[in-house]
């Protein structure tokens, strides 16, 4: 980074710590932040779908389709979160490379021998000639997955609680205006439910927030994975020798964190006051007063 | 039809490509001086260094992949990465799920260390990195075991108090005892465990193992594995005869 520290020995003081924090491990550490960051950008509006999906399913008078919404939302609410986050992305990898397997391969070998899982070359997912980064976007993908269908199980259930919190009277004037049942559930019950169902997302937001950490588990490189690293203690075979810091990296990570969930309430609580505006709730009904008085 | 065939060729050609060996290899990158993570974010240390030569001499092209040493075998078994070049010793047990290669380190001494020369090793707190040969073997003495995901948790544990001795292979306590100033002693005699340490590998890969075990036999003839231990482990480390 910096010229001076070409000879890392020889430094000292101030100057021993720049170049200290900026070695490209603490480069690949500041990165996971990112890696974080994107894996709650894109859990959070997946799983919400996955609730959406799952409370609509919950509400179907479709039968079987209802059974689907009730046993998503049961079973995976059930089951410990770290049972599912071991389970589903082996799961999901050995359920790829196996259907791979069946079209890409012309050898008729066992997949499965003794302990080994074998697929041929042709059908490995990614390939095992592919880049560093492939395999790390392949793992992230699959700890997306597993983290969209834990927390989606649970949206859908604060969803489903939601729709059924919307006032009845307010369907039925729809329905006397004419409206099909298509169009009450557009127009009336979905942009009605939000302030209901806003406190239970944001809790689970907030979960969400803190589960974070089960990426470790999974195998990517997150923050816990480059703190217990970094501030592992160094000997002299490494360019930058110290004691056991892990400490001051733990710290770090928890201040990350701590801000992270003071960040959230903000932008939480000005939504909910937004969503608020003209609903027949209390919170409503409050914005509606003072804005006449 | 015609363009079925050629398609179906394109495709099994490029398959063919796809095929061109890629050996990964798994390691833990927390076990200097075997492996580790350097400044610059990449595995480096004694087993990188005779990884790619080993894979020069093989003519395989290999790429290196970290992995927990909790699931270090799971994953090679599950086919994440081709082979665990990880400080692993070759035993028995290991052996019912996987194969392993000719050593590359000779059989080796493990040790205790502790913070005092009068640490109870017999019937104290000792810890010991999980699903290691030291824990089975820490396990099999009076002493209570205590068990840590990385071999620097076994060393923190010590130091601050919680385990009275730590017991691990002697090449990885060497560096930290010399520069603990004096803070950690070395507990008893050395206690040889293992056949020394070897390549891991799918027992279905019998073909990887041949190639493996010929480049490490002709290293061990031309001397060149030997000069290898001596710059990564010093003077004092064990060599082949």
């Amino acid at each position: 980074m910096f010229e001076f520290c070409a000879d890392p020995a020889s430094l000292e003081g101030m100057q021993w710590t720049m170049c200290y924090l900026t070695t490209g491990t603490h480069m690949l550490f500041y990165a996971s932040f990112g890696t974080v960051l994107l894996l709650l950008a894109i859990t959070a509006p997946v799983a919400l779908l996955f609730g959406f999906g799952g409370a609509m399913a919950s509400r179907s008078g479709f039968l079987p389709l209802r059974w689907f919404g009730k046993i998503y939302t049961s079973m995976v609410r059930g089951i410990p979160d770290i049972i599912f986050f071991l389970f589903v992305p082996l799961a999901l990898d050995q359920a790829f490379e196996w259907t791979r397997h069946q079209f890409l391969c012309d050898s008729d070998a066992p997949v499965r021998q003794g302990n080994d899982f074998i697929v041929c070359a042709a059908a490995k997912l990614p390939l095992s000639n592919s880049a560093a980064w492939v395999h790390d976007v392949y793992g992230i993908f699959l700890a997306i997955i597993a983290f969209s269908i834990v927390f989606g199980a649970f949206a859908a259930n604060v969803l489903y609680g939601a729709m059924q919190a919307v006032p009845r009277a307010q369907l039925e004037t729809a329905e006397a205006y004419g409206m099909s049942q298509r169009q009450v559930t557009r127009r009336i019950l979905i942009p009605q439910m939000w302030t209901y169902a806003l406190p239970g997302l944001s809790n689970l937001w907030m979960i969400l927030l803190k589960a974070t950490p089960l990426l470790f588990l999974l195998g990517v490189e997150d923050i816990v994975y480059w703190a217990r690293e970094l501030g592992s203690s160094k000997t002299s075979a490494f360019a930058y020798p110290h004691p056991d810091w892990r400490l001051y990296y733990f710290l770090g990570i928890l201040v990350f964190y701590l801000l992270m969930t003071w960040l959230s309430e903000r932008v939480l609580g000005r939504v909910t006051r937004r969503l608020s505006a003209g609903q027949a709730t209390m919170a409503g009904e409050r914005q509606r007063k003072a804005g006449v008085a | 039809m015609k363009t079925l065939t050629l398609a179906a060729t394109a495709i099994l050609l490029t398959a063919g490509f796809a095929s061109a060996q890629t050996v990964r290899i798994g390691t833990e990158g927390a076990y200097p001086p075997y492996n580790m993570i350097n400044d610059a974010g990449e595995v480096d240390g004694y087993e990188r260094e005779l990884g790619d030569e080993l894979c020069k001499r093989a003519e395989l092209d290999c790429t290196w992949v970290k992995n927990d040493w909790d699931s270090i075998i799971p994953n090679l078994v599950s086919g994440n990465y081709d082979a665990i070049m990880a400080g692993m010793a070759i035993n028995e047990e290991r052996q019912k799920v996987i194969q392993f290669t000719q050593n590359y380190v000779p059989p080796q001494a493990s040790a205790y260390a502790a913070m005092s020369a009068d640490a109870d090793v017999e019937g104290g707190v000792v810890a010991a990195q999980t699903g290691t040969i030291q824990a089975s073997h820490v396990a099999e003495t009076g002493a209570t075991l205590v068990e840590f995901a990385t071999p620097d948790e076994t060393l923190a544990a010590v130091r601050n108090g919680e385990a009275d001795a730590v017991f691990a292979d002697k090449e990885y306590l060497v560096p930290h005892v010399e520069e603990s100033n004096g803070e950690l002693v070395w507990i008893g005699e050395d206690i040889a465990l293992d056949e020394g340490i070897g390549v891991g590998l799918r027992q279905s890969d019998t073909e990887l193992k041949d190639k493996f075990d010929a480049a490490i036999a002709s290293m061990k003839e031309d001397g060149s594995l030997n000069e290898m231990i001596g710059k990564w482990f010093g003077e004092g480390a064990p060599l082949f005869e």
